[in-house]
């Protein structure tokens, strides 16, 4: 399709605008899209976009979600934080409150990172030994995943040995 | 060291020094912490938060880091001199606004600081000239580690350092880059840059100014994603893979715009020198646009007996709460206006 602004570049940035009621089409190259000042949001902010990601709910059942509401003000024992306030703030009030609201938060926190749902970094000196073991299965994990996109299979194997060693 | 002691010399991290500092001004990196057995800071009693504050100004002004560094109590501090910290890239805004016992420590050369009772109860930082992220991240590791060995971090199996936002959950890291990116505005392909950074999953904002928008070219680069990728990881991508990428990209719009549209780009830098030189009130809105012009003019030797570390001295100089403090007095807009005229004035003619 052609830019109808130039008429010579290809249209690239198709825009529908529904002003009250009435909807409008404009099919633009990315040139005049900038000059008419059309131009893609740059970046969402984090707290946008986890409202977003919360109030999205997938097609879950009625019932399901009358408890969802419900569990709005359940509050955590150790702090006081519900999910209600999580809503509003996007900020938990302990550590706890990652065990607490798992059932909500854990599908939060792989949408808002990226599909990632374990550390794999730094880990205290202190910690104690099995919970380092766990950060290192998730390492070799992700290397693995990596490993079999790359379809490097000789590595594969290796890590997945290593992998059934820690275990 | 006094708070006031800063505002009239650049931070060593922005005097322009550093590998590609033309067009990567400088380099951070930041991670956020939490205490084990204390809430988060939105459930968190005034006694608690205190003990807190007390407790990591201890911690962490005993750290050798190789650089003196002093508390500031940022409950306490006068609005000119939190306005000071947060012109400077040392405090957030945040920070600077938020409530209760709450602090901050600084390197007396501002390569370091820590925030105490911000979103966290611990934000600490690294901040270098240039292309050095490599080198923040094991300054910043080591200064962990050794926090780590007067204090217990929240932290579990599964989520890593346990934070208040679940957007830092994990690594609870957060590196970024100053960008300078003139040409790649004046060509039209910013937008491309920031789509592409925006797919990636990375985040940009503006450096100067109050909003995000970027003002005179100016971009910030960081990224989103702190959980299930290691550190090193963030790090080497960015420094290996993603800043190289758009230092090409710059470098080859800057060639372009030399070979085709010389005379264009002389006359937008000219144009920007001679109205730095004898204008006499000057917004800092417009400040930064035309310094950013004459900054490029300065990197591609179109302009003579001007260097980078002058122009970059301009840009913290000018900003409102260094002229007030530099001046000793509290200015209104149109006498902030004037002030920063003359520095500009004096310093380019």
């Amino acid at each position: 399709m052609q830019c109808q602004s130039c008429k010579t570049n290809t249209a690239t940035i198709h825009l529908t605008e529904i002003h009250d009621g009435k909807r409008t089409e404009a099919h633009l190259c990315e040139e005049c899209a900038q000059k008419e000042g059309v131009t893609i949001k740059n970046q969402i902010p984090l707290n946008e976009l986890l409202s977003t990601l919360l109030s999205a709910s997938p097609e879950v059942p009625d019932s399901q979600l009358i408890a969802d509401e419900a569990m709005m003000d359940t509050a955590c024992p150790s702090c006081g934080m519900t999910m209600g306030r999580f809503r509003k703030e996007m900020l938990l009030g302990c550590a706890c409150d990652y065990d607490v609201f798992d059932k909500m938060l854990a599908p939060l926190v792989e949408k808002s990172q990226g599909g990632n749902t374990s550390h794999c970094g730094k880990i205290p000196s202190k910690l104690p030994s099995g919970s380092k073991k766990q950060i290192d299965v998730a390492k070799l994990q992700n290397q693995l995943d990596d490993a079999v996109k790359n379809e490097d299979y000789e590595t594969a194997a290796k890590l997945r040995d290593q992998i059934g060693q820690l275990k | 060291m006094k708070l006031a002691d800063l505002s009239d010399h650049i931070s060593q991290w922005f005097d322009g020094s550093g590998p590609s500092a033309d067009i990567v001004i400088s380099s951070r990196v930041r991670l956020a912490r939490n205490i084990a057995g204390f809430n988060f800071l939105p459930c968190l009693t005034e006694d608690r938060q205190q003990q807190i504050l007390e407790t990591l100004k201890e911690a962490v002004l005993s750290l050798d880091i190789g650089s003196d560094k002093f508390f500031v109590a940022i409950d306490a501090a006068e609005p000119l001199e939190k306005e000071l910290l947060v012109e400077r890239h040392l405090i957030s805004r945040q920070h600077a606004a938020g409530a209760g016992a709450r602090g901050a420590i600084v390197a007396n050369d501002e390569s370091f600081t820590a925030m105490i009772n911000e979103e966290d109860h611990l934000r600490i930082q690294v901040f270098k000239t240039g292309l050095q992220l490599k080198e923040c991240w094991k300054q910043i590791n080591a200064i962990d580690d050794m926090i780590e060995q007067k204090t217990e971090y929240a932290f579990n199996s599964r989520y890593g350092y346990l934070t208040a936002c679940p957007t830092n959950l994990g690594t609870g890291i957060r590196v970024s880059v100053m960008l300078h990116l003139p040409a790649l505005k004046m060509t039209g392909q910013i937008e491309k840059f920031l789509n592409a950074a925006r797919d990636t999953g990375l985040a940009v904002r503006g450096l100067f100014g109050e909003g995000t928008e970027a003002v005179g070219d100016f971009f910030q680069l960081s990224n989103q994603m702190t959980l299930g990728i290691s550190e090193q990881d963030i790090v080497n991508e960015f420094t290996d893979v993603i800043v190289p990428k758009i230092i090409e990209y710059e470098t080859l719009a800057r060639q372009e715009l030399l070979e085709t549209k010389a005379e264009m780009l002389d006359d937008k830098i000219q144009r920007a020198l001679g109205v730095l030189k004898s204008a006499r009130l000057i917004s800092s809105q417009e400040a930064l646009f035309l310094l950013s012009n004459v900054r490029m003019g300065v990197n591609l030797k179109r302009v003579n007996n001007i260097t980078i570390s002058d122009i970059n001295e301009l840009f913290m100089l000018t900003q409102p709460a260094h002229l007030q403090l530099n001046k000793g007095a509290e200015l209104d807009t149109n006498d902030r206006d004037i002030q920063r005229a003359e520095i500009i004035r004096a310093k380019l003619s």
